[in-house]
């Protein structure tokens, strides 16, 4: 993937120099930037005039960009359905041609699993309805097809949850239309929808969701948050009032456009391949109680609530990249005094920062978009920001777990990049209960994070006195044998000459020949041929080492890498290595995120291996700290080196096998 | 057919992950070289730190975009202190450096905004500061106050 762009000046003296570019693409860049460039507030019908002119030359790259704009910018689906049926009207093959196009465009990506985006084209060809580009009866029979798919059997619910979706979430922008036109068939679709909702399975919904509670807003299947949407839709005579309809505004002009008719559309048969889309949970925080003052915020079952979250979602996965235009793009959503848009960003933002299993982006994306937009609302967004952690933190009780983790990551993070400002008093109310329990805990968690970003005594100074029982310990190493007093200790003057060595630069021979003197306290299982498990030998050295190399990661990992050999040799048996990570637990055991990071470093320097990390943290040792977050860094850290390990093996492995058919043909 | 072709020059733009102006004078090669390098690094170069900004610190914020190879601290080639700059290696598949590139550049670490970089890569020497009185050239010049990064400019000083 070429991430950068090159610049054509400085290649002076290049033996391959870019060649400039040639006509037609110059006019493609110049297609695609006007027809990408297209708002609400532009001129449809001159640029419909504009694209006319250019049809009998260019016709193959405009309709190859506006098939193109219609499965990835579907934010502006209404402009560019206008935009076309602008042309239909001045075109009518081109119409028929547009349309081909898109049926072609929407099999191939159903058969390529790009099924998100066919849905983005299914609700473009909806629109197109609207347009007076696609009669309305065929519409409604390609609709009959895919409702028809949740009869078929032995094919995996999520393929017919995914025709179901297509069909109902097309309803708030064709729905007046098709039901006028047939409301019979309509009808029957609708009868049909509502029998599969009520017996498809919901196994999924609790794993899903992110609070266990129902109060005060439940954490609803996304196909019964949409039915009920569209129910609700219908009750309504399918009157919707949120979408932006330019082509309202031309219905003169449209309305004499002869329309063309869908070709009947088979949806392509469930294969082995076939991936579908995954289930989800909708993620609702807010109601219209929430802001009082402002604009009313739609309900949960309105279906403007739908297109709403619909479209902010689809403004974050076109512009993730860029957080500027990212956030620009969100706060000038229309309809921005109509509806409480900060309330409904601040809300779609962070249902994607708590999806179940994983987050669409990566989590550090979304703390920064939230800073930019922030930037961009200072009088308003963050007041929303806080009420939001605020209400958050109040649900803590019914949180899953993987979600709190997600919060604290944000909000340490977060109130990092404004100096740790936050009325912790608010929050007193968690000094009462149990350390252990989801509130005081979370605050444990987020002050731990936040001195990993600042400094210890910061993070003293920024809590009222009161919350010093939820402080961080300051991360000092401890040194067994560090005191005088604890000369009794077996070990002490090995450790005291060990100390000496090491900071005489002594080589690892000699530190094994030091080490020789070392008791073994497991006599019995000296077998007598060389190195056997000698826990103290263990302790001695590490105890020591780290010690010696408390002053910063660097140094620890340099201590690591220099005494390597020693490592492994004392950490050869499984026993040795899980002795080692309790040694170096009992050194940092006020530093987590340097047990964290030496762990790290052994694994990838194979001093011990995952086993012993797993053996490590669920033995009974460590069970008092079981529920500390970073325990759960550490293990699921050890997991993902264990996974990118097996597929760089297999991908190896595939290679390898690659290889040897290629010798076997010859 | 589908997924090579089939997006929109809006959609790939990543001005973030660009490369930036800036040329390293003291590199050594072409500057056909240093940008064939700086396009393929995985290595960002880290400024307007603290003079009292940790590695751990470092570790924390940029662990956040992806597993860390390495952190070097910059440092003052006379006193061997922190001076303000950083290198952080990222392992080169995965795009965590990209993602450095375009959620913690120009965020604060340290209550200080900093700025990332594509850099050429790390080599021995190249942890020191440059400036003549051994920390970095723009604390040599600069005419401000910046109590994270020993007060005034050396030459005012």
């Amino acid at each position: 993937m070429s991430r950068r762009r090159h610049s054509d000046d400085s290649d002076a003296g290049q033996p391959h120099k870019r060649r400039r570019t040639s006509e037609p693409s110059e006019i493609e860049e110049r297609l695609e930037s006007l027809i990408c460039r297209v708002g609400e507030k532009s001129n449809l019908e001159g640029l419909a005039g504009v694209l006319e002119a250019d049809l009998p030359n260019y016709k193959s790259k405009i309709l190859r960009i506006l098939c193109t704009v219609a499965r990835l910018l579907p934010e502006k689906l209404t402009v560019y359905t206008t935009l076309v049926g602008l042309l239909n009207a001045r075109n009518y093959n081109f119409g028929g041609e547009f349309v081909e196009a898109m049926i072609r465009q929407l099999k191939e990506c159903l058969k390529v699993n790009m099924y998100n985006e066919a849905v983005h084209l299914v609700r473009f060809l909806s629109d197109l309805v609207n347009c007076h580009v696609i009669a309305a009866p065929s519409m409604v029979a390609m609709f009959e097809n895919f409702v028809s798919v949740t009869q078929e059997e032995d094919v995996p619910q999520v393929r017919c949850d995914w025709y179901m979706f297509a069909f109902l979430s097309s309803l708030p922008w064709v729905g007046k239309e098709l039901y006028e036109k047939k409301d019979a068939e309509m009808d029957r679709l609708l009868s049909q929808t509502e029998s599969y909702l009520k017996r498809r399975q919901k196994i999924h919904v609790p794993m899903l969701q992110v609070w266990t509670a129902d109060k005060p807003h439940p954490q609803e299947e996304y196909l019964d948050c949409l039915w009920s949407q569209i129910q609700k839709l219908k009750k309504d005579r399918w009157q919707e009032r949120h979408i932006l309809r330019p082509y309202l505004a031309f219905d003169s002009v449209l309305c004499e456009a002869l329309q063309h008719n869908l070709p009947p559309f088979t949806p392509p048969p469930h294969t082995e391949d076939s991936v579908y889309p995954m289930p989800r949970v909708i993620f609702r925080m807010f109601d219209y109680t929430d802001d009082p003052e402002g604009p009313v915020m739609p309900g949960s079952h309105s279906v403007e609530r739908f297109v709403i979250e619909e479209n902010l979602h689809c403004i974050i996965k076109s512009h993730w990249k860029e957080r500027k235009t990212c956030a620009a793009q969100l706060l000038s959503y229309p309809g921005n005094n109509k509806i409480p848009l900060n309330y409904h960003i601040v809300e779609v933002i962070f249902a994607e920062l708590f999806q179940l299993p994983s987050p669409p982006h990566i989590e550090v994306m979304y703390t920064t978009l939230l800073i930019e937009l922030c930037k961009l609302q200072p009088g308003s967004l963050p007041q929303v920001l806080a009420q939001a952690t605020e209400m958050l933190y109040m649900r803590l009780d019914t949180m899953n777990t993987t979600c709190v983790d997600r919060f604290i990551n944000w909000f340490s993070h977060h109130l990092s990049n404004f100096q740790f400002r936050w009325s912790w008093e608010d929050w007193s109310d968690c000094l009462t209960q149990d350390l252990e329990k989801p509130k005081p805990k979370f605050v444990r968690e987020v002050l731990e994070k936040c001195m990993r970003l600042s400094y210890h005594q910061r993070i003293i100074d920024i809590v009222p006195a009161s919350f010093s029982v939820l402080s961080p310990a300051n991360p000092v190493c401890i040194y067994k044998y560090g005191d005088e007093s604890n000369r009794s200790l077996p070990g002490y003057t090995v450790a005291l000459c060990l100390t000496i060595a090491i900071k005489n630069k002594a080589s690892n021979d000699e530190i094994f020949s030091i080490l020789k003197d070392v008791p073994n306290p497991n006599q019995d299982d000296d077998d007598g041929e060389g190195f056997t498990f000698n826990p103290l030998k263990i302790e001695v050295f590490v105890q020591t080492l780290l010690h010696l190399a408390a002053k910063s990661f660097s140094h620890s990992f340099s201590a690591l890498a220099k005494f390597h050999e020693v490592f492994k040799t004392l950490a050869e048996s499984d026993e040795g290595k899980l002795h080692v990570l309790r040694v170096v637990y009992e050194v940092w055991k006020n530093h987590p995120q340097m047990i964290a990071v030496l762990v790290d470093k052994m694994i990838r320097t194979q001093i011990v291996d995952c086993a012993a990390v797993a053996n490590w943290i669920f033995s009974s040792e460590l069970a008092h700290d079981f529920t500390r977050f970073y325990i759960w860094e550490i293990l699921h850290s050890t997991i993902r080196k264990m996974n990118k390990h097996v597929l760089k093996i297999h991908k190896e492995l595939e290679e390898t096998k690659a290889r040897l058919a290629r010798q076997h043909k010859r | 057919a589908m997924s090579s072709s089939g997006t929109l020059s809006i959609l790939r733009s990543d001005s973030y992950a660009e490369l930036s102006q800036y040329r390293d004078q003291h590199f050594r090669g072409t500057r056909y070289d240093q940008e064939r390098l700086l396009r393929k690094s995985c290595t960002l170069y880290v400024g307007n730190l603290s003079f009292y900004t940790t590695e751990e610190q470092i570790h924390e914020l940029f662990g956040k975009s992806g597993d860390i190879k390495k952190v070097i601290m910059g440092l003052d080639k006379v006193k061997k202190t922190a001076c303000g700059f950083c290198f952080v290696e990222y392992p080169c598949a995965g795009g965590d450096a990209e993602n450095a590139m375009r959620y913690i550049n120009g965020t604060r670490l340290d209550d200080r905004i900093i700025r990332t970089d594509w850099d050429a890569g790390f080599k021995e020497g190249r942890q020191y500061g440059r400036g003549r009185s051994g920390g970095q050239v723009r604390d040599e010049y600069r005419q401000d106050y910046d109590a994270g990064r020993g007060g005034y400019g050396k030459t005012v000083q």
